[in-house]
C-alpha cells in the first residue's frame, strides 16, 4: 500500500553566521527567559531535536511547551500519527523540533515505528529527546535501551514525575543518568515543572564534540554475541562513519528488510541523507 | 560489495537459533526491567492506583460499562443542548435581526444598486451570520465537555468496551480509537488509521470513519432534535428528549460501522483479524481552565472558521440560484423540482437534497442552507424577497418555518438527521480517503457506500412510515 508517510527529511540548512538574529524577543528579556518559542516556523535552526517515546507519555505536551504550539493532546495512546514539526530558539540558537510519532520499540512493526526510527537512524537528529512516563519505567525503558544503542545524542525526559509522587513512585534520576549513560530529567510538562533543565540538557548535548558512544548491550549467548562481534566489525568496513554497527548487525542478523534495504542501496553510510525512502 | 555483507548476516544468522529476533527482544526487555527495578522506588503506589482500577471495574464492565457510556453521552448533549438556547437567542436578535436591518439601512443609504445589497447582504451576510448564531452557543459548551472527557482518559476506556464488538466484525480493535478521532472530524480519523498496520483492517477503519459524526454534524443533529423531536414532548421533557434523539444517532452510527465492517470483511476485504494490545491510561484530573481554553480556539473557532468561509461563498450562491431566472421559474426552483421526486422516496425534500449539493464542502453549512432554500422558494407566501432569509426570532421559530413554509413533517426531521449519519464524507475527508489509499476505486467506495445505505435507509424509515399511515 502506498502509504504517504512522511519523509524523515531532517536535512539541515546551513548553519547561520549569526544565529542570535533569529531571535528577536531575546533582546527583550535577556536572560530571565532564554527560551523563544517559535511556533510552527523554525526559521534558520542550527540544530535538530527529535521527540521520541511511548505513546501517551506526554510527548506533544513537551513539543507544545518548547515550541509554543497548541497541539491538542490527548489523553489516549497514538493520539500524534504524522511527524510534527516547530521550533524554538535557546540562548539565541534556533532550533528545529520533530515530534515523532509514540511507539514502543523500534523493530518496525508498523509504519509509524518505521517513521520513528528512518529518523533517528538517517536522520540523525543532533539530539534525541526520549520522553518517558515515571509512572510505568519498565515500559518506557525499552524504547530508551534502543535509542541509546542507536546514538548517544540522547536526553531522557522523565515526565509526568508529579503524576509519580501522587501515587508514591520515586524515580531515582542520577542511577538512571548514571545506567544510560546520558542526561535524564525530570520534568512535569504539563505544568512546565523541569522545562530548564530540560532546555539546558538539550543544548549541552547538541553542541557537545564528543557524545557518548551508542550504548552497547551485551548478550549473554556467547554465540549469538560471537556472531554480533563478526557482523559489527564488517558493517565498521563497510560503512565507516557508521557509530552504530553493533546495533545494525543486530538487525541484520534479524533479517530487518529496512535496515537490508539501506545497506543495499548505501543510504546507510550517508552522513547527511536527506531523502530516505519512507516506509522501509 | 554491499550485498557481501547480507550474505554474512544471512550465513550467520544460520549458524544461529531460529528465534534469533525472540532473543534479542527479550535480552532487551530484561536488561529494561533490571533497570527500572534498580531506578524505582514504590511506596506505597498500591493503594493511589486502587481508585484507578475501582474506576475502571465500572468504566469497563461488559454491561456497565456501556450503561455509563449512555449516561456520559447523554450528560453531554443534554448540557450542550440546554445550555445553548439562551445564547443562541442573543447572538440572532443581534447578528440576524439587527445587523442584517443596520447593513440594510446602510446599503440604502450609500444607494447601492439592489443586487449588490442583495448578493452581498441577503446572500453572503445573512447564511454567516446564520452559520455563527446558530452554530457557535452549541460547540462552544459541547467541545470543550467532550475534550474534558477525552483528557481525563474515557476515550480509551470507549474503546476498550467496542474492542470486542469490533473483533467480531472482523475489523482492528484500533479501529475504535480512529472512531474516536471520527467523532472530531472525519479527515483527522482517516488520517489516524494509519495507526493500524494490515492493509485490509486499514480499509475498513477508512471506509467506515464516516460513520462517526464529526463537528460539522454534530449540529445539525443538535437542532434537528431540538426542534422537532424535543417539540412533540411536554417542554419540561423537551430537553432530555432531543438529547435521547442525539444519542440514539450516535448509537445508530456505531451500529451501522459494526455492521459495514463485517460485511466488508466478510466480502471484498476478507482476512485475519490481528491481535493487538490497547493501553489503557491512568485517569487524569483534567486541568479545567486549559482545557476550556484550548478547545474554543482549537476546536470551536477552527471549525467556526471553516462554516463561516464555506457560509459565505454558499450564501452568495443561495442567493444566485434564488434569483437568477431560467425560463418562468428560478434556478432554485428548478433544481428543487427536479431533485423532489428522490427527495419524496427518501421522506425529505428537493430543497433538502439541493442543500447537500450546496454544502458538499462543509457539512456545516447545511441547516442555514435549508433554511435560506425553504424560504426563498416558499417566498411568496411568506411574504419575503427571494433569497433573503425571514427574520427569524429563535430556534422554535426556524421550527415553524419549516413546517409552514416547507412543509415539513417529523418524518423529514428524522430522516434527516438519518441523512445527516449517512451521506457521502464533506469534500475535505474524500480528498484525505484519496491521498491516504491513494486508489480511486476505494476512495469512490467509501464516498458513494455511506451515500447509497443513506438512500435505502431513509427510504425503508419513510415507507414504513408512510403505510402506517
Amino acid at each position: 500500500m502506498a502509504t504517504p508517510l512522511p519523509t524523515p527529511g531532517v536535512g539541515r540548512t546551513p548553519e547561520p553566521p549569526d544565529a542570535g538574529g533569529a531571535c528577536a524577543s531575546c533582546a527583550l528579556a535577556p536572560e530571565a527567559t532564554r527560551l523563544a518559542r517559535l511556533g510552527l516556523d523554525p526559521g534558520r535552526y542550527s540544530h535538530v531535536v527529535a521527540l521520541a517515546g511511548n505513546p501517551n507519555t506526554g510527548k506533544s505536551t513537551v513539543f507544545n511547551a518548547l515550541t509554543g504550539l497548541r497541539q491538542h493532546v490527548g489523553n489516549w495512546a497514538g493520539k500524534t500519527v504524522a511527524r510534527a514539526e516547530g521550533g524554538f530558539s535557546y540562548g539565541g540558537v534556533g532550533y528545529r523540533i520533530v515530534d515523532l510519532p509514540g511507539t514502543y520499540s523500534l523493530l518496525s512493526a508498523s509504519a509509524d515505528e518505521d517513521v520513528a526510527r528512518d529518523v533517528l537512524l538517517f536522520g540523525r537528529p543532533d539530539v534525541t529527546v526520549v520522553v518517558v512516563d515515571a509512572t510505568r519505567l519498565e515500559r518506557n525503558l525499552p524504547l530508551v535501551l534502543q535509542v541509546r544503542q542507536i546514538t548517544g545524542r540522547v536526553v531522557v525526559a522523565l515526565n509526568l514525575v508529579d503524576e509519580a509522587r501522587r501515587h508514591g513512585i520515586t524515580v531515582d534520576v542520577r542511577h538512571l543518568a548514571r545506567e544510560l549513560g546520558v542526561p535524564v530529567v525530570a520534568t512535569a510538562a504539563r505544568r512546565g515543572e523541569g522545562l530548564p533543565d530540560l532546555l539546558a540538557a538539550i543544548e549541552q548535548v547538541a553542541t557537545t564534540d564528543d557524545p557518548p558512544a551508542p550504548l552497547r548491550l551485551v548478550h549473554h549467548d556467547p554465540e549469538l554475541e560471537r556472531a554480533v562481534a563478526t557482523l559489527a566489525d564488517q558493517v565498521a568496513a563497510r560503512f565507516p562513519s557508521l557509530p552504530n554497527t553493533r546495533w545494525v548487525a543486530l538487525r541484520l542478523l534479524e533479517g530487518d528488510p529496512g535496515i537490508e534495504a539501506a545497506v543495499r542501496d548505501g543510504s546507510l553510510g550517508d552522513q547527511a541523507a536527506p531523502t530516505v525512502g519512507a516506509a522501509g | 560489495m554491499s550485498t557481501d555483507l547480507l550474505e554474512e548476516a544471512a550465513r550467520l544468522r544460520r549458524g544461529l537459533p531460529d528465534d534469533v529476533g525472540d532473543r534479542i527482544v527479550e535480552s532487551l526487555y530484561t536488561d529494561a526491567t533490571r533497570l527500572a527495578e534498580t531506578s524505582v522506588d514504590r511506596d506505597g503506589a498500591a493503594s493511589r492506583l486502587t481508585v484507578d482500577r475501582a474506576l475502571d471495574r465500572v468504566l469497563t464492565h461488559r454491561v456497565w460499562g456501556f450503561v455509563a457510556m449512555g449516561v456520559l453521552f447523554f450528560a453531554v448533549f443534554w448540557f450542550t443542548i440546554a445550555g445553548a438556547a439562551v445564547p443562541s437567542d442573543l447572538l440572532y436578535v443581534l447578528l440576524v435581526e439587527n445587523g442584517h436591518a443596520w447593513l440594510l439601512d446602510g446599503f440604502a443609504a450609500v444607494g447601492a444598486p439592489w443586487w449588490v445589497t442583495g448578493l452581498l447582504v441577503d446572500g453572503v451576510y445573512l447564511a454567516t451570520a446564520w452559520v455563527i448564531a446558530v452554530m457557535l452557543p452549541p460547540m462552544a459548551i459541547f467541545f470543550p465537555l467532550f475534550t474534558l472527557l477525552e483528557d481525563f482518559g474515557y476515550l480509551p476506556r470507549v474503546a476498550f468496551n467496542l474492542d470486542r464488538l469490533f473483533a467480531r466484525a472482523g475489523a482492528h480493535g484500533k479501529q475504535s480509537l480512529t472512531m474516536m478521532m471520527g467523532y472530531g472530524c472525519n479527515a483527522a480519523g482517516v488520517t489516524a488509521t494509519r495507526i493500524i498496520d494490515s492493509r485490509r483492517e486499514r480499509l475498513i477503519a477508512v471506509i467506515t470513519n464516516n460513520f462517526s459524526i464529526c463537528n460539522g454534524r454534530w449540529p445539525t443533529l443538535i437542532l434537528m432534535g431540538t426542534i422537532f423531536v424535543g417539540a412533540v414532548v411536554p417542554p419540561a421533557l423537551a430537553g432530555f428528549v432531543a438529547a435521547g434523539a442525539v444519542v440514539a444517532v450516535v448509537i445508530l452510527g456505531i451500529g451501522v460501522t459494526l455492521a459495514v465492517s463485517w460485511a466488508l470483511s466478510r466480502t471484498v476485504l476478507r482476512g485475519e483479524s490481528s491481535v493487538y494490545s490497547l493501553e489503557l491510561p491512568p485517569y487524569r484530573p483534567p486541568r479545567i481552565l486549559r482545557t476550556l481554553w484550548t478547545s474554543i480556539i482549537d476546536r470551536t473557532l477552527k471549525v467556526l472558521r471553516r462554516a463561516v468561509v464555506m457560509a459565505a461563498p454558499a450564501g452568495a450562491v443561495i442567493w444566485l440560484v434564488g434569483n437568477v431566472h431560467l425560463g418562468d421559474a428560478s434556478v432554485a426552483a428548478h433544481l428543487v423540482t427536479a431533485l423532489g421526486p428522490i427527495g419524496w422516496v427518501m421522506g425529505l425534500n428537493g430543497v433538502i437534497l439541493l442543500a447537500y449539493l450546496v454544502a458538499v464542502p462543509a457539512n456545516e453549512i447545511i441547516i442555514p442552507t435549508i433554511v435560506m432554500l425553504t424560504l426563498t422558494l416558499g417566498a411568496p407566501a411568506a411574504g419575503a424577497a427571494p433569497g433573503v432569509m425571514l427574520e427569524l426570532g429563535d430556534d422554535a421559530q426556524i421550527g415553524t418555518v419549516l413546517v409552514t413554509t416547507g412543509g415539513w413533517t417529523l418524518l423529514t426531521a428524522v430522516n434527516l438527521m438519518i441523512f445527516t449519519l449517512l451521506h457521502h464524507p464533506c469534500s475535505t475527508t474524500v480528498l484525505t480517503i484519496w491521498h491516504e489509499t491513494r486508489s480511486v476505486r476505494w476512495t469512490a467506495v467509501a464516498t458513494l457506500l455511506p451515500l447509497a445505505l443513506g438512500f435505502v435507509v431513509c427510504a425503508s424509515v419513510a415507507g414504513v412510515v408512510r403505510a402506517l399511515g
